[in-house]
């Protein structure tokens, strides 16, 4: 009865540990064994030494535990801030935490930590099985707050199985009744233009930018890496989008498996651009890559300081960026590039790898034979790609003959299945063409007035050069996709039927895969733009930060009120069933022109109705069914009291002969 | 000196307008007859320390997952958030429409402790985890069903006398912890505590011989009253010409009595501080009743008696507790 800091009870611990095990478990698979077996020894011989008594660990054994696992962390890592040895240290510390829990405050900030802990896990892995994993973890940690409750002695559950039952059950319906709200504030609350702080780069998982080589599933993983690339200040207004295309490595030679930059065809005598218009000036803030690519707005027409500009138009620092690099540079949106082409480039511009994808080289000479001009040519190509190809992230993996494979077979890719086929189909028909990466588009982040541009912002496409016009710009992927976005189960499974041949195999691939790209592309691939498009369909076609906040106040209020609504509510009449249903009874006799006087009891009504002449099938006998399960019993029983609302529910009331009469 | 000063009178203005503002704050200052049901207007509500420290981790977690712009953490975030705040309601919902029905405390001696009973109504709505805090004891009860619960509370009675109980404070942060969510309740309530007894008190003061003391006399007694029948009663107790006329058994009650009254005088104890003397009285009406001998007890300005009984032995104790002086 009197206040006092409480030991926990062997149930409240077991509770609380098993939180803190569902907390580290998603870490131990990626931590080192140096770290991992200390966890381990230190949760179980907790558990163990708890479960034989209550006795406190002394100060002499944790204090060296404390300073150990620092030491260790730092053994392996080197460092003990950034995500892995940060979350490393986190996890030894949540244990640690666990070995000094006695009281319920210290259970409940070990709560806390351990829901950190378990958040610091995603960021790590962002697969839908892990994360649902992981939501499961949090009513584990909800219920072993109800835990921490105290109960009432009179209605203590019996068995800590009934007990854990009714704490699970709590926690439940406290997370599905908050899921509305949850989403209602993940879809609204604005998201960083970039970072608070630099997330800093760790030596096992660096940031892969752009490469001088191009094969399946590199692009990829750039494409769903949200981090930025660079950001760029533009003098005066920027380009409209669908001329921020941002010009990388150009990829000349392929040799059937990767399109790659080879450095002596780099380093040819620059041709100058002539431009078209207006030029664009800016200032762009790259990200550390570790390569020496500098970005810039396709066609740079002036080379930044501490780089060159190779023949292909691609700026290259002369160092490779390790640190965040700023550089000024101004770029011609509209352009006409060397509009005469030497023999030498023009059979690079050629160059086909030897005994690959004959079914494509003669798909492009029967364009070259039958439609001849190289417009017509660019046409058909694009028409191609427009009437059965998808666009997505996830594509089938291809065969040998890759761009066989991608044209007539599983016909879904991405920007660079389609720039990669393209070009080939270009050289196949004669038209001297090339690969582009780089990146497109980039989010204006209109209060800090720049563009963002994104790793998953990373795009190819391809470059063609015509008579007289030099060389062209050619997005096959926008005519695939103008959006980049696909959507649609049927695309998916209509493509998918030619290439595997068990239907409820295929079946079970495309709804998993379905699920996975769904929380994909709804979740693990939301951010700012996709934010922005968000109100267009109440007439805001790009929702600033205000919008956005108006909308997460708005609808969190109409949530808030629906809750607010449900608590204050009152329940409507009786609460009893067996009053209730008399009501019922009273309302039908009332209707049928015989009300209850307010103060007449059930006898003397039933009396009084006999005296009317009024009379049901059983009137007179549910009216002393009433009287008996009310007032002969102290509890009627459940049984009897339904079958009396059931009665009550049929009675048909027959009105009185003498008023039909 | 003088800032102190200064932030006392804006303390009391803040008061003063707290005070008109939200008259709920003086009108639950004021006693209220029972039964008093907890309406909305009354339940106040607040995140606990817990509450507070919860909420500084999320922050800190939907930091991180912006920073990381890693949506599937922020949206555990989200979800863990929306969990802990929508148990406000919770919390609320246990509190709100619970009744004080009835409170009652048997009196008891000071220095011992008094258990209080607290009736607690609510609608058929399962509530959990409500608790319930009169001075520094605590009680936790959960409420289910029409009949309600009856809490019991122990607390200290140092003193004799009325016996104020202080507000009792009703609340719970039920499911999570998260949030208190409170009412005062200051029903119109007070406990009596009957004067503490003496350890070693001399004999009781008998006027007869131990001769006539020890003489019983059961018949021929005069009639007392009559009472109801019990069917403990032996038949020839029944008073039946009474009983004829009443249309129920009445039964015959009979003084006994065991040799002569005894007068309990708080005048003639001499030499004893008045407490002591109250002490001692309360401990010769306790001895008086267990013997079975008539008593009459004689204070200052009252006299009480003779008599014999709970009734009787009940007004002695009682004008005993509320003697002046106890305060002094």
């Amino acid at each position: 009865m009197k206040r006092a800091p409480a030991r926990l009870d062997g149930m409240q611990f077991g509770m609380v540990a098993a939180s803190v095990l569902a907390a580290v478990a998603p870490h131990l698979m990626r931590l080192p064994v140096l770290i991992m077996a200390p966890i381990l020894v230190v949760f179980l011989g907790r558990c163990l030494q708890r479960a034989r008594g209550t006795r406190r660990i002394p100060a002499w054994l944790k204090l060296p535990l404390i300073l150990l696992f620092p030491v260790f962390v730092i053994l392996h890592y080197g460092n003990i801030f950034g995500r892995e040895p940060g979350s490393a240290l986190a996890c030894a510390m949540l244990v640690l935490k666990l070995v000094e829990t006695d009281t319920r405050r210290d259970a409940r900030a070990a709560i806390c930590f351990a829901s950190f802990v378990l958040m610091s896990a995603l960021l790590f892995d962002s697969g839908l099985g892990f994360a649902l994993l992981l939501f499961a973890a949090l009513a584990l940690f909800l219920a072993t707050l109800r835990e921490l409750e105290p109960r009432a002695a009179a209605t203590q559950p019996r068995g800590w199985r009934r007990a854990l039952g009714q704490d699970l059950r709590v926690a439940s319906v406290a997370l599905l009744a908050a899921t509305p709200l949850a989403l209602c504030v993940f879809v609204f609350f604005p998201r960083f233009g970039s970072p608070l702080w630099g997330a800093p780069t760790d030596g096992t998982t660096s940031r892969t930018g752009l490469g001088d080589r191009m094969a399946p599933n590199e692009i990829q993983e750039l494409l769903i890496d949200d981090s930025p690339a660079f950001r760029v200040v533009f003098d005066s207004n920027a380009p409209p989008r669908e001329q921020l295309y941002w010009r990388g490595p150009v990829l000349w030679r392929f040799d059937g498996v990767a399109w790659t930059r080879p450095e002596y065809l780099a380093n040819g005598n620059p041709a100058v651009p002539q431009p078209i218009g207006r030029e664009v000036s800016y200032e762009v803030t790259l990200e550390p890559t570790e390569r020496r690519w500098l970005l810039a707005l396709d066609v740079p027409t002036l080379t930044p300081e501490g780089a060159v500009r190779g023949a292909d138009m691609t700026l290259v620092s002369r160092a490779s960026v390790d640190q965040l690099m700023r550089y000024r540079v101004s770029s011609a949106p509209q352009y006409r590039l060397e509009p005469v082409l030497d023999r030498q480039r023009r059979a690079q511009a050629l160059q086909l790898p030897r005994d690959f994808d004959p079914r494509s080289l003669e798909l492009a000479k029967h364009w070259r034979a039958e439609l001849g001009s190289d417009d017509k040519i660019i046409a058909a190509a694009l028409d191609l790609f427009h009437r059965d190809f998808y666009y997505t992230l996830n594509p089938p993996e291809l065969a040998r003959d890759s761009v066989d494979d991608f044209l007539f077979e599983t016909k879904r890719g991405f920007c660079e299945h389609f720039s990669s086929a393209f070009t080939f189909l270009m050289r196949a028909a004669g038209i001297p063409a090339r690969v582009v990466t780089g990146y497109q588009g980039g989010y204006f982040n209109s209060v800090g007035d720049y563009l963002v541009v994104r790793q998953s912002d990373a795009h190819a496409w391809s470059e063609v050069w015509l008579e007289q016009r030099g060389w062209v710009r050619v997005d096959p992927t926008s005519a695939v996709s103008p959006e980049r976005v696909e959507l649609g189960a049927r695309a998916a499974a209509r493509a998918d039927a030619a290439w595997y041949q068990a239907a409820w195999l295929l079946t079970l691939r495309n709804q998993f895969d379905l699920v996975n790209r769904v929380w994909n592309e709804a979740i693990v691939q939301f951010n700012a733009l996709r934010q922005q498009n968000l109100l267009t369909p109440f007439g805001i076609d790009k929702a600033d930060y205000g919008n956005l906040m108006t909308a997460l106040i708005g609808l969190s209020s109409l949530l808030l009120g629906l809750f607010a609504w449900w608590t204050l509510r009152t329940a409507r009449g009786p609460s009893d069933p067996l009053d209730a249903a008399y009501l019922k009874l009273c309302g039908k006799l009332a209707g049928a022109g015989a009300a209850r006087a307010p103060a007449e009891g059930p006898v003397a009504f039933a009396r009084r109705l006999d005296a009317a002449g009024l009379r049901g099938d059983r009137l007179q006998a549910l009216l002393a069914d009433y009287v008996r399960l009310r007032y002969a019993c102290q509890l009627p029983p459940a049984g009897a009291v339904r079958s009396f609302a059931r009665a009550v529910a049929t009675l048909r009331i027959h009105a009185p002969a003498s008023s039909a009469g | 000196m003088n800032l102190h000063g200064a932030i006392a009178t804006r303390w009391t203005q803040l008061l003063e307008l707290a005070e008109r503002r939200l008259p709920a704050l003086t009108r639950l200052k004021q006693a209220e007859s029972l039964p008093i049901l907890l309406h909305r207007r009354r339940i106040y509500v607040l995140p606990t320390r817990f509450g507070l420290m919860f909420s500084a981790v999320l922050l800190t977690m939907l930091l991180g997952a912006l920073n990381y712009n890693n949506n599937p953490a922020m949206l555990l975030t989200c979800l863990l958030a929306a969990a802990a705040y929508q148990s406000v309601f919770q919390a609320f919902r246990a509190v709100d429409r619970v009744e004080l029905r009835a409170l009652r405390a048997e009196p008891c001696h000071a220095g011992s402790t008094l258990h209080l009973d607290l009736h607690f109504v609510a609608d058929a709505r399962a509530r959990h985890g409500l608790r319930v805090r009169v001075e520094e004891m605590e009680a936790v009860f959960d409420l289910a069903g029409s009949g309600g619960e009856r809490v019991q509370i122990q607390l200290p009675a140092p003193q004799r006398g009325w016996r104020r109980i202080g507000r009792i404070r009703v609340w719970s942060e039920y499911p999570f912890g998260l949030f208190h969510v409170w009412s005062w309740l200051n029903p119109e309530f007070v406990a009596l505590v009957y004067p503490a007894l003496e350890a070693n008190p001399p004999p009781l003061p008998l006027g007869g011989s131990d001769a006539e003391q020890m003489s019983v006399r059961r018949s021929g007694d005069e009639l007392a009253t009559l009472r109801g029948y019990h069917p403990t009663d032996a038949l020839r107790t029944i008073a039946w010409k009474a009983s004829a006329r009443h249309d129920t058994l009445l039964v015959k009650e009979f003084e006994l009595r065991r040799g002569r009254d005894t007068v309990l005088d708080f005048a003639a104890l001499h030499g004893l501080e008045r407490e002591a003397r109250i002490a001692r009285l309360a401990r010769w009406v306790c001895m008086a009743e267990s013997a079975q001998v008539r008593y009459t007890l004689q204070l200052p300005e009252l006299r009480l008696g003779p008599g014999l009984g709970p009734e009787h032995r009940h007004a002695c104790l009682r004008a005993l507790a509320l003697l002046p002086g106890a305060a002094a």
